[in-house]
């Protein structure tokens, strides 16, 4: 607990390659916002505000994937002046849906996409920010759980580690009652190789888990990827195609996916 | 339920319970007070929620379970309890996955426990089946015997009343018969149902089992049963008996774990397991917890939570300076050895209860029966190895 007498701790929300999903879960944090904005300086948080406080930072959260060659050099930057430096999301930590670009020539894309190829400069790949500089603590989701990053934020005012799981989607299905998908209709789902943090929401709505929250800890992707392909019948393009998505650069996503 | 001493006659006494009268039996409960829970259709499984009404049971539907497997299946009849166990058991309403222990409101306060014991659910089962009733008492050791007696469990256990059911049919999965949890219904409970289709006239023969349970069945219409009937709810359960195929060695199971730790075959598992601890979750005499203290951003209010927790997972093995169970290997040895083996030291007999949950909601189809009887193989291979191996008397 930090005395009135302390002074405020700085925040800075970053943004790299993403689609603001993630920060936006901290203006989602509707009942705790006052109580945020109470104990921490909110310098700099675009979505928010146009105030801007200079560096350093207390805490720094940072959204989005390293994809330019200007996002080097400022990653490297916002690191030497954050204190803490928490990623946020799938694209921070694995370099998200855009890393699809990472198993393709980039340039073919740029081509086919662009009137001016001539415009664009970009790296061939869209690496996490963990790449590039320390990071003190990655978040995972896409998006993040607004629960989990009430946590980070209150262990840091705390002093303390989060406490975060990182165990299975499935203990989550199994904590809410859910029925299993993947036994009962024979979906394959992604929840006992993808790491908890949602409270298996999609398996709720009776879909099968996408891996938003990327791998968990020592998963075993061969032995499921074997039981879709004999016992549901995937072909390898199928399994390719639920493997890339939000983490699909994430290591054992990506070699499981190219091992097919 | 504490087991009542029960005199003769109401041992003895059989029943029958007509189908049309059955709703009589939750009406009762409800009367009482119970909030009723029981078998009922949901997400393509029967799981066991709140109940009002008898058709909100599973009627004329069955399940048809395979390693890593569960669909639903039309049954030809209207048999109210025509299945065998689903994904949940009874341990979700005694022994909650998540709940609050205590919470603080300022640090200078004391702590308000959040669940008191005269604000337990009262709790009536309907339809626990006999390896179910097993687990429900082996759950009882782990929770009521010893210097820790768990409140909670205890509160919610003392207040709940039993109806269980025979089973009149065996899943692909069950081994009850062989770990000797089943199928019959022999104790703790306080009614006993087995439903007969067969005759010309669906009905159930009631057994009782407690004062409670005489009590509530006078509550109920119902007449004494006829030889036949007692003999044709016999065969019911005699036949689920005879259709299990798969089954369990138990003898010296703990000595062979015991002299097993190093068996090669747990790589193999290890190969295929998912650790994902849905084995674990299911199971439905599994107790581990983990506790959690949780507190807002002032650090003022906190709150002490437990929620299940599994062997499989990482954490759950934290020590200061790393889990002790880090590879798949450690966490599938130690939950069957646990299991089947050190159960047994800690209370008196194995942990199993045949109910095959574990291998039916196993995402990629581990079957512990099996996994047994590979690592036997392997360790019977090994020894045959040494034997014939002149230079192993040399070692």
């Amino acid at each position: 607990m930090l005395s009135s007498a302390t002074k405020k701790p700085k925040l800075a929300v970053w943004k790299f390659a993403s689609c603001d999903g993630c920060q936006l879960s901290l203006l989602d944090c509707e009942d705790e916002l006052l109580a945020i904005a109470g104990a921490l300086t909110i310098a700099k948080f675009p979505e928010a505000s146009r105030a801007f406080a200079r560096g350093p930072y207390d805490l720094s959260l940072v959204e989005g994937s390293i994809t330019t060659p200007d996002d080097v050099e400022r990653i490297k930057r916002i690191r030497q002046q954050s204190k803490l430096l928490v990623t946020i999301g799938a694209c921070a930590t694995a370099g998200g849906i855009q890393a699809l670009r990472n198993f393709q020539d980039v340039n073919e894309y740029i081509r086919l996409v662009y009137a001016h190829p001539e415009y664009i400069t970009t790296l061939d790949r869209s690496t996490p920010i963990a790449d590039h500089v320390k990071v003190d603590f990655e978040l995972r989701g896409c998006p993040i759980s607004k629960t989990q990053l009430l946590e980070v934020i209150t262990a840091f005012l705390n002093g303390r580690r989060p406490r975060l799981s990182n165990y299975s989607v499935c203990e989550e299905c199994k904590l809410r009652g859910t029925v299993c998908l993947a036994v009962a209709e024979d979906v394959n789902c992604l929840g006992p190789v993808t790491q908890a943090g949602c409270g298996a929401l999609c398996p709720a709505y009776r879909r099968g888990c996408f891996g938003c929250f990327g791998p968990r800890e020592n998963l075993n992707l061969p032995s499921l990827v074997a039981w879709w392909q004999s016992e549901l019948g995937l072909k390898p393009a199928q399994v390719e195609l639920a493997l890339r998505t939000m983490n699909a650069w994430s290591p054992p996503f990506k070699e499981a996916s190219e091992n097919l | 339920m504490e087991a009542l001493p029960l005199d003769e006659k109401i041992n003895d006494l059989k029943v029958v319970l007509k189908v049309e009268d059955f709703q009589q039996l939750l009406d009762a409960l409800i009367r009482r007070d119970y909030q009723v829970v029981g078998p009922t259709l949901k997400e393509g499984a029967v799981v066991y929620d709140s109940l009002t009404r008898v058709s909100q049971l599973p009627a004329g539907w069955t399940d048809e379970q395979q390693a890593g497997h569960y669909s639903l299946k039309k049954r030809s009849d209207q048999a109210y309890f025509g299945y065998g166990v689903g994904p949940q058991s009874w341990k979700k309403f005694l022994f909650p996955p998540r709940i609050t222990l205590w919470k603080q409101k300022s640090p200078g306060e004391a702590p308000e426990p959040a669940e008191l014991p005269q604000d337990a659910p009262r709790y009536a089962f309907l339809g626990v089946r006999a390896c179910e009733l097993k687990a429900i008492t082996l759950q009882d050791q782990v929770f009521l015997t010893g210097p820790f007696i768990d409140p909670i469990y205890q509160a919610r256990r003392e207040k709940v009343f039993i109806v269980a059911v025979n089973c009149g049919q065996a899943g692909a999965n069950c081994f009850c018969a062989s770990v000797g949890s089943g199928p019959q219904v022999t104790q703790g409970y306080d009614l006993a149902l087995t439903e007969v289709t067969a005759a010309p006239e669906a009905y159930f023969l009631v057994e009782v089992g407690s004062q409670a349970g005489q009590t509530l069945l006078n509550e109920v219409t119902h007449r004494p049963a006829t030889g036949k009937e007692v003999a044709e709810a016999r065969q019911v359960v005699e036949r689920a008996a005879s259709e299990m195929s798969k089954s369990l060695a138990t003898a010296d199971l703990k000595d062979f774990l015991y002299t097993n730790y190093e068996n090669p075959y747990w790589a193999e598992v290890a190969g295929r397991c998912l650790a994902c601890a849905n084995c674990t979750l299911v199971c439905p005499t599994c107790f581990c917890t983990s506790p959690e203290d949780v507190s807002d951003l002032t650090g003022q209010v906190t709150e002490h939570r437990r929620r299940w927790d599994s062997c499989f997972s990482l954490d759950f093995s934290y020590l200061h300076g790393g889990s002790v169970r880090p590879s798949r290997q450690s966490r599938y040895r130690q939950w069957l050895t646990h299991k089947l083996g050190t159960w047994q030291d800690q209370f008196g007999e194995i942990g199993c209860v045949g109910c095959g949950r574990c291998i039916t909601w196993c995402p990629v189809g581990i079957d512990l029966t099996t996994e047994i009887r590979a690592l036997r193989q392997a360790a019977a291979t090994l020894t045959a190895g040494t034997e014939t191996n002149p230079k192993s008397d040399e070692r």
